[in-house]
């Protein structure tokens, strides 16, 4: 590295810590300010001997630890206790206990934290890797066992022949004048420079892309979206047919899908009984299945006036007194197994639907042909219901 | 075996302070060996260590990455043991760090010179062991990408971590323990890169000491604040350093599990992680100064130190057993009484006594003044308590989990070939980064050495009359 003519200061290098001591001490009774010891290792005594202060980095500690400790309280308490609060083992949302640990440990980090930082930069005013004492013999000696003093130029009262003098009278071993180094500037748009920041660009981007949108779709880490399971209409190596779906053992009845005893016979000579009561719920379910299934031709009311009328073959009423008269089985056998131009519905309509479904049909004939004794009966409840 | 240096110091004296440095070495001889092992090239020993060393590392991380494509089915865990060697390995390499800060920070509080020679070594050796240490409760996920998920940051699922549980009092008081401790080396560290700064003759080194010196010039304003920054982050460490076993003692001890729900745990483990600590820098160290000619720096009397300090935490962890068996007995509850039991004398009974037997019998040799200073017999229990106190983290996951209140549920753990892998690797993963330390950086603080070499600070109170 060059130097400039510009003069920094001089340097004395002495050899043993009594005469540094020494030396230091005659640098600060003749008056000098802007100057410099260097040791390798701290020499004790020597910031009396400087008249240096104790050094504040403590507050450094002091104000970010205790900010770290409230910081860290406050966010846990938001976090538990406001922003989703949630009970967990029955402990309070604020539980001063149970955050003892984080909050000592949060407050640590960050006073050792700021204590790093704060003196590097505030107290050392570090990085400086162009101080003028850099790549110096001076600095080398120093580093290694010397023990060097160093007075700056531009002191008030810095007279190059007396600085010397002085030197030479406490017994320096060597002396060394320090210049200033050459001060390079690089221009900013360096062809070199631009072509660093594209690539710089162009390789954080693409570092960038590629986990976010590839890397993060690849085995093993794409959230589980690959597994081993088997899924409906996939392909299965495991089976000689290919097929990943299996069809059920022979002779498998899933549950609820009793089979009926008299499918495909016209008339059967006896009928299935209703098991299912005429609840509230029954007659409810058989209506929303009797308006999905059988209200497009049966009509909304069972009377075969749909408005599909005159376009299809017309079911007939199951108002009439015959309708009235089948057995539950009856119907239930006409809606599983179908009759003349009905297809069955078995496929579509569950046993206990198909027997909601009758329930709501009583219902409706109940309804349609009404007594005026049935109508009475209504009144008698309903204000019985009033009271 | 007879050990030379007994004889070269046949008497003792107690009553004065040890000689940090020995043989009279002046303080650019000093610096001449600490950075011997940075400017010479690599031997061919150093090389052949080095490549057993990685291909350990290797070989652990064959089997993580299998681990991470297959899942961690391929560990022995299962029910009822869901914590196996991941755990384990946590716990062990958590407290092999330890030692390091202890020695650099409650010793330097405690003023023990004798601690200069062993300190940068010891909190290398604590950062590498929580590296270790870190990879095991992220790879015990199971899908350790996502341990993101652990930070308490805000996030589209607008959910926080649960800051009621061990296991994020772990994540901070891990990832702390990390970043103060790796703050506490290069503080440390920096006036010596300034020193290799200033020595070295190449170009690219000189490079790269000077970022990491960042233009530290040794100067007395610098040393000022400087000491008194590195008294305060020692006086952060060691409460730190407490705490950090603590919590990881609470991951077991918050449990209402027979055999993990005891008070005793965070004294317990804070005395074993320093145990194990000692014992592993000793192993680590009796290796060092014989290959890089350090005996003058770290002294026998260094080692015999620090075999006290094991003979100590060995007895107290000896203690911490009895009290567990005393506490089982004394609770009159069944459960526990069962687990204590079955611990010594169930199917997992071989492990318990290693563990006695490495813990707390061995380490009673070093009573004897003869076998504290005999580097032979110092490694071959130093080895033997690593065992023991790896096995101790082994016998309180296991045996408190196998057996659990319904006989139905009992279990055996059978570590596969990939626990043992990676437990393999991590000692890989250890071993390389401490030897490629000892050949990059100084493994001996020179600033702090030659501030304690003999005639470095002025005579009569500071040379003031």
């Amino acid at each position: 590295m060059g130097r400039t003519k510009e003069l920094f200061g001089i340097t004395a290098l002495f050899d043993n810590p009594d005469s540094i001591i020494k030396a230091a001490k005659t640098v600060v009774k003749e008056g000098y300010k802007k100057f410099d010891v260097n040791t390798p290792y701290p020499v004790h005594g020597m910031d009396k001997t400087l008249g240096l202060k104790n050094s504040k980095v403590g507050f450094f500690t002091l104000f970010f630890g205790l900010s770290g400790t409230a910081f860290i309280l406050l966010f846990m308490y938001w976090t538990l206790s406001l922003d989703y609060p949630l009970i967990i083992g029955g402990k309070p949302h604020f539980a001063l206990p149970a955050f003892i640990p984080i909050t000592f440990e949060f407050t640590v980090l960050l006073a050792a934290l700021s204590t790093f930082f704060g003196l590097v930069i505030a107290f050392f005013n570090l990085p400086f890797n162009n101080h003028p004492l850099h790549d110096t013999e001076y600095m080398k000696k120093v580093s290694v066992d010397m023990y060097g003093l160093v007075i700056e130029a531009d002191d008030y009262i810095f007279d190059n022949n007396k600085v010397r003098n002085l030197f030479r009278e406490l017994g320096a071993k060597s002396v060394e004048e320090i210049y200033y180094p050459e001060k390079h500037t690089y221009p900013v748009f360096d062809l070199k420079f631009i072509l660093f920041l594209i690539i710089v660009a162009v390789l954080t981007s693409g570092t960038t892309y590629f986990t976010l949108n590839k890397f993060m779709d690849m085995v093993p880490f794409n959230w589980m979206a690959e597994q081993d399971k088997v899924n409906p209409q996939s392909k299965s190596d495991f089976y000689a047919d290919k097929f990943g779906m299996r069809e059920p053992v022979e002779g498998t009845i899933a549950r609820g899908y009793m089979l009926y005893p008299y499918m495909g016979i016209a008339e059967p000579k006896e009928y299935l009984v209703n098991p299912v009561l005429p609840t509230k719920e029954s007659i409810e379910l058989g209506q929303r299945k009797f308006l999905t299934f059988c209200s497009p031709c049966h009509g909304n009311f069972a009377d075969g006036n749909s408005r599909l009328r005159g376009q299809f073959p017309s079911p007939p009423s199951l108002h009439t007194q015959r309708a009235i008269d089948f057995p539950d089985g009856r119907i239930y056998h006409v809606i599983t197994n179908g009759q003349n131009a009905m297809p069955s519905y078995a496929l579509q309509i569950t046993p206990e639907e198909r027997w909601s479904i009758i329930n709501y049909i009583r219902v409706l004939q109940r309804a349609k042909d009404a007594t005026e004794a049935d109508i009475e009966k209504i009144k008698e409840e309903s204000s019985g219901n009033v009271q | 075996m007879k050990d030379p240096e007994i004889t070269d110091y046949p008497v003792i004296d107690y009553t004065k302070e040890m000689a940090v440095i020995e043989g009279g070495l002046s303080r650019s001889e000093i610096e001449q060996i600490v950075s011997k092992p940075l400017d010479t090239k690599p031997t061919r020993k150093y090389i052949l260590t080095l490549s057993v060393a990685v291909a350990a590392l290797l070989f652990g991380a064959i089997c993580l990455a299998l681990t991470f494509y297959y899942g961690v089915g391929l560990w022995g865990i299962n029910q009822p043991v869901a914590w196996g060697f991941a755990i384990t390995n946590f716990v062990f390499w958590i407290g092999i760090g330890h030692a390091g800060t202890l020695i650099s920070a409650i010793l330097f509080l405690l003023r023990q010179r004798w601690r200069t020679g062993i300190a940068r070594f010891a909190e290398a050796m604590t950062i590498f062991a929580v590296m270790c240490a870190g990879i095991f409760p992220l790879i015990h996920l199971g899908r350790p990408w996502l341990a993101g998920y652990l930070i308490p940051y805000p996030n589209q699922h607008v959910l926080w971590v649960n800051f009621n549980s061990p296991l994020v009092w772990d994540v901070f008081a891990v990832s702390t323990y990390f970043t103060v401790s790796l703050i506490f080396w290069y503080a440390g560290l920096i006036p010596d890169f300034a020193m290799l700064r200033d020595r070295t003759a190449s170009k690219a080194k000189k490079l790269i000491y000077s970022m990491l010196s960042i233009g530290w010039r040794h100067s007395s304003r610098q040393w000022q604040h400087y000491e008194k920054a590195y008294m305060i982050l020692a006086g952060l460490a060691t409460p730190l350093v407490l705490s950090v076993h603590t919590v990881v003692s609470f991951d077991f001890a918050v449990a209402i599990l027979p055999g993990w729900h005891s008070t005793i745990f965070p004294p317990y483990f804070v005395a074993g992680a320093i145990f194990s600590g000692f014992a592993m820098v000793v192993t680590v160290l009796v290796f060092v100064r014989k290959v890089f000619d350090l005996e003058n720096i770290i002294t026998i009397n260094h080692l015999d130190n620090m075999n006290k300090v094991i003979l100590l935490t060995g007895s107290m962890v000896g203690y911490a057993y009895a009290t567990e068996f005393f506490m089982a007995w004394y609770s009159g509850n069944p459960f526990e009484i069962f687990v204590f039991i079955n611990r010594a004398f169930g199917p997992y009974a071989w492990a318990y006594w290693i563990m006695i037997s490495c813990n707390v019998l061995f380490p009673q040799l070093f009573w004897f003044r003869k076998i504290r200073r005999s580097v032979p017999v110092m490694l071959v229990i130093a080895i033997l308590v690593n065992v023991g106190m790896w096995f101790e983290r082994y016998v309180i996951i296991i045996t408190s989990l196998h057996r659990d209140y319904l006989p139905s549920s009992w279990g055996i753990f059978i570590p596969t070939i990939f626990d043992i892998g990676i437990l393999t690797g991590s000692f890989g993963l250890f071993f390389t980064l401490i030897i490629l330390f000892t050949k990059s950086l100084p493994v001996v603080s020179l600033s702090e050495v030659k501030a304690m070499s003999e005639g470095a600070q002025p005579s009569h109170h500071g040379g003031i009359e």
